[in-house]
């Protein structure tokens, strides 16, 4: 294929992956991958690279907004930057060890779960209890407005979500995903965050996370410049696009459609790694 | 009471500072990626891809000084990869501005966190890892 063609087919897929991630909540990455290796038959080492780029410049743009309205909670957000970054180097220094068929199994797995997550209906654990010394130590409890109105809000459960952002951290570094799904779940979950801090707290996280992890991949010639310049491009493009339209749309049909995509996505991926074809 | 409002007033020019750095950073960053990406496209347009196997041995610009040295010879996949690095770094000049707000603020714990991540990625920054 010339170089022409494949730039505009990888082109046209990351605007898709970026809109449909951006609308559905899953991100651009978990979707470029699969289509970069079962459809392009690119390795999943380039894929990979590509990615990790196009998460940095995503989630720096939207927790750029999010950072001004002030709803991010920096400093949970930096807190946990310590284990998300640990993990994150770990993952990528794993990933060169690893077999691609391996990875290729992991992601699939990594996906179905996201897309389920997804699909779920969020329940909101947030709680005013501000008993963890933990919590009142590193200063992580903290307020946001909500249509005019300042909500308080107290973190629960230190040690365990730092532990679980360890583990999202690692699959980050591993895969050259977002890892949002998880991210959510330590904060939603175990911190007991309100959803609108999480979401956008987790988002400025992904920046640093990534940055972590794409180092390491650029110094292994992970990071190809013709396949990260369309990818980014165009990942970011729709991204920005799919978030203007999520303002005006309900998004829970098209949620359910794009999870069965992504299902049949990622046991594609889970076969072909299981049959030894990645 | 008037301490604390003083203290939100300076939380909130932080965050609209670090997100307007933010944005610029992948405004920046990504201008470079598509100017790089047209010239790419126009000397290379016509060549055949194979990325079916990762060759690392094959990459041209897999450390920060090969970037450098090859966005002054204004080849496009140099150039591309140079504004992939400065996106790369966009989210950890967060940080340092991060840290040095924290020092104004005389919150000295969050200055050890910011430079703690920051060791954390200088260490990543070591070639040696990625092999």
């Amino acid at each position: 294929m010339s170089v022409l063609l494949f730039t505009l087919i990888v082109l046209v897929g990351a605007l898709l992956a970026g809109f449909l991630g951006s609308l559905t909540g899953l991100g651009g990455g978990v979707i470029i991958i699969p289509l970069l290796t079962l459809g392009l038959g690119v390795d999943i080492h380039y894929a990979i690279g590509a990615s990790i780029v196009s998460v940095i410049a995503t989630s720096s743009g939207s927790a750029a907004a999010y950072v001004k309205e002030g709803i991010t909670n920096i400093r949970i957000g930096m807190f946990l930057e310590i284990a998300t970054t640990v993990g994150a180097i770990c993952g990528a220094i794993v990933a060169v060890y690893l077999n691609p068929d391996y990875i290729a199994i992991i992601f699939g797995f990594i996906l179905i779960f996201s897309a389920i997550m997804t699909l779920k209906k969020k329940v909101d654990h947030s709680t005013q209890d501000d008993s963890s010394k933990l919590a009142r130590f590193f200063k992580l409890n903290g307020s946001f407005p909500d249509k005019g109105v300042t909500q308080t809000y107290a973190v629960k459960n230190v040690a365990g979500g730092f532990s679980m952002m360890l583990f999202a951290g690692t699959l980050s570094g591993l895969l050259g995903i977002g890892s949002g799904a998880l991210k959510v779940i330590a904060m939603d979950n175990i911190m007991r965050l309100p959803f609108k801090v999480s979401t956008t707290t987790s988002n400025f996280m992904m920046g640093v996370t990534a940055a972590a992890s794409a180092i390491v991949y650029l110094h292994r010639g992970q990071i190809d410049p013709g396949i990260a310049m369309p990818v980014c491009i165009g990942v970011l493009t729709g991204a920005t696009v799919g978030s203007k339209v999520l303002i005006k749309t309900k998004t829970d049909k098209l949620k359910a459609v794009f999870a069965v995509v992504v299902i049949f996505l990622a046991l594609q991926m889970i076969y072909k790694g299981l049959s030894g074809t990645m | 009471m008037a301490e604390t409002r003083k203290e939100n007033l300076n939380d909130r020019d932080i965050q609209v500072i670090l997100g307007t750095l933010l944005r610029a950073g992948v405004i920046i960053s990504m201008s470079i990626v598509l100017l790089g990406g047209i010239i790419y496209l126009v000397h290379n347009k016509g060549v055949i891809t194979d990325y079916a196997v990762f060759k690392p041995e094959l990459s041209k610009f897999s450390s920060i000084a090969s970037i450098f040295k090859g966005v002054l010879t204004f080849h496009g996949d140099a150039i591309v990869q140079f504004g992939v690095l400065m996106l790369i770094f966009t989210p950890i000049a967060r940080i340092v501005f991060a840290l040095f707000s924290f020092l104004i603020e005389r919150d000295y714990l969050y200055v050890l966190i910011g430079i703690i991540i920051l060791g954390i990625i200088t260490i990543s920054l070591n070639g040696g890892l990625a092999h």
